[in-house]
């Protein structure tokens, strides 16, 4: 991402003005502009709106008003927000942690192990299916009754777990659907990174003696570091904005045990038609999102590998 | 792990190393076990109907083998014959709603893929003002995250009245990607500048150049782009579920989810739902089967989105 330096500032002026009158200008103009059309449309005109609306009243009904920092006072005080955020994160701590260490341990499998393609393949295959197919595959995987592990259970001896029906057990099992559609994707993607690790590091560690452990928290981990942040970041915000599953398992149920942050949003907003109420929560969505992903770079310097 | 000037030491690493190396795989192919089984589950189900599969809820194989299931939530069979074999009698047609999403995965991928690639040839190789402010721009959209323009892109789309339209679903991501363009972008700028060059002596014009000498050479990374889109396309839910759930225009993933809420809860139509999730699934695997190296390469990629 080399953004070219910009000339003085003197001659880019008179550039500039060179630029207009010659003919590669209006050709680079209609050349990009389709994708500047998209991108005001869709994109930034929609996310200045966004925030403006968060401010209002909007309700697809009547007029919309400025009444300020309202919405945002509302949402503060309103216990069912901070539910959905307790949920959301408890989602994010069941998610992520898990799906990471057994990521890594993945990705190092197959770096040490095969550099085979169909070993690849057929990890990263549950994340080429839809989310919606896969909630309804393990919807059915974990059915009380008739599902494949309760019946394992039950083989084994072992009492029926009702996963997704109870709600001291419902947003483990969301997390664990999760994790089976993602951990090889994610796994994939630190392959990746481990295969710009040099050879002759692995190489030197061996000629010292170490173990297969120790290189690994000596060479194979802080140099994987920067794609690890990076996957990780990521990651968190991806799980922070966990909907699908939900929508087509637990629809927020039971006991609203699932209902979290997009499920909050995506009632009032499309649901009730508080657009500006929801706008205000998705705002409040996006600086913590934001306030996350400054503060693990700030911790992990994510931008300077150990390599150099 | 030869070291011969110590062999004691080289005997137990080795010894270490192969012991290890059994555990490693066994740990590598029970993932693979974990991964393949739901899948497989999925698969069998979908081949007995309804009353065979729960007499027999755990023979590994399917309990019966018929495509009943696949004709039914196509909508081939009759609403009698459908609720017969455990159907909830409200007409399926998957047919169509396959149909549907292949449309819209399809218009998305031409869209995106052609303006994606006009764009990003001008910011790497056409001077203009403004570039590198606007191509800085770009690179905000892929910091922020959908929820923020996901209201106001509802409200614009009602008050075009495209709702329950195909546009409403192909439109948003059609013209522009600040991913692909970022990719494409830094693929253009690794082009030597030679066969450009020598196009445009031949007196083609820019857009010929771009046309006729640039992407026929760039075949790799507009399939790893056009593999991506897809993906993401055919995959999502949300926001077909918010401005396309209407019977005609409904794709795929969403008439998943309304499927799933019209079966009855107390005996959930499992046969029809694996049905319609195997055809769901199919794009993505199939895809994987055809040009899998390309797919996971591909993926590798997608990790700097």
């Amino acid at each position: 991402m080399t953004i070219n330096p910009s000339p003085s500032s003197n001659t880019r002026t008179s550039n500039w003005l060179k630029m207009w009158t010659k003919g590669e200008t209006w050709l680079a103009y209609l050349f990009i502009l389709p994708g500047l059309v998209g991108f005001l449309t869709f994109f930034a005109i929609p996310a200045v709106r966004g925030l403006l609306f968060s401010f209002t009243n909007a309700d697809m009904v009547s007029e919309a008003q400025w009444i300020g920092t309202q919405n945002f006072e509302n949402i503060l005080k309103d216990e069912n927000f901070w539910h959905s955020l307790a949920v959301t994160v408890q989602y994010v701590l069941l998610n992520i942690p898990l799906q990471t260490v057994l990521a890594i341990g993945l990705a190092v499998l197959m770096n040490r192990l095969t550099q085979n393609m169909l070993v690849r393949g057929v990890l990263v295959l549950p994340w080429l299916i839809p989310n919606v197919v896969v909630a309804l595959l393990w919807l059915w995987m974990l059915d009380p009754q008739l599902g494949l592990i309760n019946q394992i259970l039950t083989t084994l001896g072992m009492d029926r777990v009702p996963f997704l029906g109870n709600p001291s057990s419902a947003m483990a099992s969301i997390a664990g659907i999760n994790i089976w559609r993602h951990v090889g994707y994610t796994a994939l993607l630190l392959f990746a990174g481990l295969q710009t690790i040099p050879k002759e590091m692995y190489e030197a560690a061996a000629i010292d003696g170490a173990t297969e452990v120790r290189t690994f928290f000596a060479v194979t981990l802080p140099l994987l570091r920067p794609v690890l942040v990076f996957v990780l970041i990521t990651s968190i915000i991806g799980s922070f904005q966990i909907f699908d599953t939900i929508a087509i398992t637990t629809k927020g149920g039971p006991v609203d045990a699932t209902r979290v942050i997009y499920w909050y949003i995506y009632n009032f907003g499309f649901e009730r038609f508080k657009m500006g109420y929801g706008s205000a929560v998705a705002v409040i969505l996006f600086l913590i999102l934001g306030t996350i992903t400054i503060i693990q770079l700030r911790l992990s310097r994510a931008n300077t590998s150990d390599l150099d | 792990m030869t070291n011969a000037s110590n062999p004691a030491q080289s005997r137990s690493a080795g010894r270490r190393f192969s012991a290890g190396k059994i555990v490693a795989w066994g740990a590598l192919i029970l993932m693979i076990i974990i991964t393949l089984v739901p899948l497989w589950w999925m698969i069998r189900t979908s081949l007995a109907t309804n009353r065979e599969m729960i007499a027999d809820p755990k023979s590994f194989l399917p309990p019966g083998f018929t495509t009943l299931n696949y004709s039914r939530v196509m909508g081939f069979l009759s609403v009698e014959e459908s609720r017969a074999l455990g159907g909830s009698g409200t007409a399926i047609n998957f047919f169509q709603y396959l149909r549907n999403s292949f449309i819209v995965t399809l218009a998305v991928l031409a869209g995106q893929l052609f303006f994606s690639s006009l764009s990003a040839y001008a910011f790497a190789r056409l001077k203009f003002p403004f570039r590198e402010k606007i191509f800085f721009l770009y690179l905000t959209a892929l910091m922020v995250p959908g929820i923020v323009t996901l209201i106001p892109n509802y409200i614009l789309i009602r008050s075009l009245g495209w709702m329950n339209t195909f546009q409403a679903m192909i439109a948003p991501t059609f013209l522009f990607s600040a991913f692909a363009i970022f990719f494409l972008r830094q693929f253009f700028l690794g082009i030597n500048h030679e066969l450009e060059e020598a196009g445009k002596l031949d007196g083609a014009s820019v857009f010929g150049v771009f046309w006729r000498v640039v992407l026929p050479m760039s075949g790799p990374p507009l399939a790893t782009i056009a593999i991506l889109i897809f993906i993401s396309t055919w995959n999502d839910y949300m926001w077909p579920l918010l401005v396309g759930s209407k019977e005609e225009v409904r794709v795929l993933t969403v008439a998943l989810g309304i499927f799933r809420s019209q079966t009855p809860q107390g005996s959930p139509d499992w046969s029809g739902l694996m049905a319609g999730a195997v055809l769901g699934a199919l794009p993505g695997v199939l895809m994987f089967a055809l040009m899998g190296k390309r797919v996971i390469n591909s993926i590798q990629f997608s990790g700097y989105r």
